[in-house]
């Protein structure tokens, strides 16, 4: 490992608790929730009508004069990720061209951007028109499609829809020449696109990053595969605040939302050099697969998550004992948080009793490729203001279930290190560690 | 002092067929993998033909298909892919206790790979049921109700990106690191550039990497038909894929999957398996320039091609073969040209150059590993694989493309590029292995 040091010195988050950062904090501490009734769309045949959506905005606000014209281009995953990106990029105090072109302070090849980002869901509105003119006798005929469907999609169309057109977008915005990936690993997706980000830097291919992962889900084609998937829940359909109860004896699936996530990653020593505030420090990074028959699901003994937090505390070089928080993926699919939850008491042992567990996606909804980013944010937060929000709708743990959980806020933590882990359907597992800086 | 690594395995599922000897030979006698589009009714659309993978049997690499019944197209061939590259790699597949020497917690996995196709009749139909012409809108109580009874929850998880990484662990129990990247085009050469740090870093002794993709469906091909990017030579399909010529008309549709194993040096010598050949620098970049359109001065091809010499200590000098992005498209061809000059300067000329995607056509994320596999291929026999269908040169592209046939020559180093639709940039470079690294 070279000794390079990665500093986040900056983040941005556009998420169902508001469209700043400070805003998705506030209402954590006010243990005030984002999950309501779906208004994208009528969701009244839906199993699950609930999801986290993110506050209106005119994206329009959010992207310089001469870049208006490229919004019709942007699909709604691609519009959350611009708006966090720029408050990322202007709460770290570097000037990009986006934040201002007379004035910008970054060396753009020395920049890089790695986004975690979704399955984009193509509108279903927009498709219909091409699918409607491709009816015969009742069916969807595709030779009529090639002849006269297929000429009523808009010619971009393609561009929308392809997950890197985030960091693509991103990138011209800002001016950002560096490496650019975008990572595609579902709910892992933005907890591996920071650590690549992070890697990065260590490895001397950028000087700063823009990490983080966005993920639009509250579209009818996402919702009716977590629906069928039978990862939603079907209960407390009324009482939105109460839905997904990560951990609890009730937990009876999870709420799917919309959120962007992102961080500045920085060479510890650019950071010093520019006198940058600097909120937390990278310090140890796992990663590892699940590996499960029933792909949908975490295998039982959530082996794959445990060996991504183990191999974190050892990149780490701390022990269990010295983590002060643990934010765990946590979604309210009862096998899957059990399958979490014992795999977060093997790997922190002796420690795991003592250790503080804040799942946060009973007020976040589960938001896909944004969630680890939304939760690295969220342990930033509490480590800088030493405060752990209540866990909400954890009434009752779930049995098998020994985490300690954190029923009540608590306003005087000592927060040093801080774990964040996830997983996918599929199979990749991350665990990010942050430090304090001291 | 970074590990060094090595490759110790290569597997391929291409239009050319589905192992790396066959394919080989089809690239060097000059054959082509396009034809007629077959997996779906294509006749009506402005391109009728593609390159397809044909006649593959995925029970001939694992004896539990069972565990991959619903896998799409990528998945499925990036199981066959991984299958033989862990065979000539050594890695056991077989038997729950590997004797291969592989620690399963430092085996990882790093896949350029691509969505999987919507489950197409199930989702068109879906749509047409739940559309209100008359309202011109959809109705979403309607198309809860079709989808609801229709889709298989299976075979929609299965479009997810994630899943061929997915399967690959199923195959092999790989427990390191694993991502998935999507970079369009340049997907899987990212992919085998990071895997390459992973072991570096010592993250990883070996590493699964290379890439999987099947854009051939009906909203792929109205996608890239629509932005006008394919070529519709549809009297021609063989012929069709024409990088570097005057009449090239855009680039021809392929799919498949490729896989290297990447290797830390001790571990392969440990292992006692035998060396393919070395990587030995990457470099990646973002154009930041338009959605649409590659960087008219090839501000970022320039960069990745640069920082990958830097990252592997050479100089351009040193090069002996380009694997060019070589698509078919005018803009790429004459880009590409430029960045190519740019970096190689006096020696640009003398470099051969070729494409083989006016063979193989363009595996999208699956393309760079596919196009890897072959600069391993050309060090090993020291020749080089044409540029086909070059039968028109364009006399403002004056590289050595390698026209029409395959050419001997000496080939120690050799360089993989990879340009994505937004910009990324990847480059890879490898060379002969050598016990001593002199130069």
């Amino acid at each position: 490992m070279s000794s390079a040091r990665v500093v986040i010195t900056g983040f941005g988050a556009t998420s169902p608790l508001g469209l700043t950062v400070g805003d998705m904090w506030a209402a954590l501490c006010a243990g005030r929730c984002g999950i309501g009734q779906i208004t994208a769309f009528d969701p009244a045949g839906f199993s699950c009508k609930l999801a986290g959506q993110v506050p209106d905005f005119k994206i329009q606000s959010f992207v310089p004069k001469t870049y208006r014209k490229a919004v019709k281009l942007m699909s709604r995953d691609i519009k959350l990720a611009v708006v966090a990106a720029n408050e990322a990029l202007t709460n770290s105090g570097l000037i990009t061209k986006g934040i201002d072109p007379e004035k910008v302070n970054i060396d753009p090849k020395r920049m890089a951007i790695n986004l975690g980002a979704g399955l984009i869901s193509c509108d279903l509105v927009e498709l219909a028109p091409a699918v409607a003119a491709s009816i015969t006798e009742g069916r969807f005929d595709i030779r009529k499609w090639g002849k006269d469907g297929l000429d009523l999609v808009t010619p971009l169309w393609l561009l929308k829809y392809l997950p890197n057109m985030l960091a693509c977008h991103i990138g011209i915005i800002h001016d950002i020449q560096g490496p650019s990936n975008t990572i595609t690993c579902a709910e892992a997706a933005g907890h591996l696109a920071i650590s690549e980000a992070a890697q990065i830097i260590v490895r001397g291919g950028s000087d700063i990053a823009l990490a983080g992962g966005t993920e639009a889900k509250v579209n009818p084609i996402v919702m009716i595969r977590q629906c069928l998937l039978q990862r939603t829940t079907s209960e407390n359909q009324n009482d939105p605040a109460a839905a997904c109860r990560p951990f609890d004896a009730d937990a009876a699936g999870s709420v799917f939302g919309e959120a962007a996530g992102m961080v500045v990653l920085e060479n510890l020593e650019n950071a010093r050099l520019r006198n940058a505030k600097i909120y937390a420090e990278i310090a140890g990074l796992g990663q590892s697969s699940n590996i499960n028959p029933a792909y949908e699901h975490l295998e039982p003994d959530g082996k794959g998550i445990r060996i991504a937090i183990e191999k974190a505390i050892e990149d780490a070089r701390i022990q269990p004992k010295d983590l002060d928080l643990v934010i765990p993926h946590g979604t309210g699919i009862a096998a899957d948080d059990l399958a979490e939850a014992k795999a977060i008491e093997a790997a922190l042992g002796k420690a795991a009793a003592d250790t503080p567990v804040w799942p946060t996606k009973s007020m976040l909804s589960n938001t896909g490729a944004a969630a680890g980013a939304l939760d690295v944010i969220a342990a930033v937060y509490a480590m800088r203001e030493g405060k752990i929000p209540a866990a909400k709708n954890c009434d009752k743990k779930a049995a098998g279930c020994s985490l300690n959980i954190v029923k009540q806020q608590q306003q005087q933590a000592d927060i040093r290190y801080a774990l964040c882990c996830s997983y996918t359907y599929g199979g990749q597992t991350a665990a990010v560690i942050l430090k304090r800086p001291n | 002092m970074a590990e060094r690594v090595v490759i110790t395995g290569m597997g391929i599922v291409c239009p050319l067929g589905d192992d790396v000897e066959t394919v080989w030979a089809g690239l060097l006698a000059g054959k082509s993998g396009v034809a007629r589009t077959t997996i779906f009714d294509a006749s009506t659309f402005p391109t009728t033909f593609s390159a397809e993978v044909k006649n593959y049997d995925l029970a001939k690499y694992t004896k539990n298909p069972h565990l991959h019944k619903y896998s799409n197209r990528g998945s499925s061939f990036v199981i066959g892919a991984t299958a033989q590259a862990c065979r000539q790699a050594g890695i056991d597949l077989e038997t729950d206790q590997p004797a291969d020497r592989i620690d399963r917690s430092r085996l990882g996995i790093y896949l350029g790979a691509g969505e999987g196709s919507v489950d197409n009749d199930v989702f068109f139909d879906c749509i047409a049921k739940a559309w209100d012409d008359t309202a011109g809108q959809m109705d979403w109580g309607r198309w809860a109700e079709v989808a609801f009874d229709k889709m298989n929850p299976m075979l929609e998880l299965e479009q997810e990106p994630n899943m061929p990484a997915a399967h690959i662990a199923m195959l092999t129990a790989a427990r390191g690191p694993a991502r998935s990247c999507l970079t369009a085009c340049a997907a899987s050469t990212q992919a085998i550039g990071e895997a390459m740090m992973m072991i570096r870093r010592a993250d990883a002794d070996v590493m699964i990497a290379g890439g999987a993709h099947s854009m051939i469906h009906p909203l792929g091909l109205t996608g890239f038909n629509r932005l006008t990017a394919l070529s519709t030579r549809n009297d021609s399909p063989e012929t069709a894929s024409r990088p570097f010529s005057a009449g090239r008309d855009g680039f021809v549709l392929g799919e498949g999957a490729a896989i290297l194993i990447l290797e830390s040096l001790a571990s392969a010598k440990k292992r006692g398996v035998e060396i393919l050949a070395e990587v030995i620098g990457y470099g990646s970049s973002s154009d930041a320039f338009r959605v649409t359109d590659m960087h008219e001065e090839a501000r970022g091809a320039i960069q990745a091609v640069t920082s990958a010499l830097a990252d592997a200590g050479i100089s351009y000098r040193d090069v002996d073969y380009i694997n060019t992005h070589g698509t078919g498209t005018s803009e790429n061809d004459s880009i590409e040209t430029r960045a190519i000059k740019a970096v190689f300067k006096e020696k640009a000329k003398d470099i051969p150059a070729s494409s083989v995607k006016s063979m193989l056509g363009h595996l999208i994320g699956a393309a760079g590993a596919a196009e890897l596999i072959t600069c391993a291929l050309a060090i090993r026999d020291n020749i080089v694989p044409p540029t086909m269908n070059l039968t028109d040169p364009d006399p403002q592209l004056d590289l050595d493309y390698v026209p029409n046939q395959p050419r001997k020559c000496q080939v120690d180093i050799a360089m993989n590029e990879s340009f994505g639709f937004g910009g990324q940039n990847n480059v890879v470079i490898i060379k002969r292995y050598k016990e001593v690294n002199s130069e």
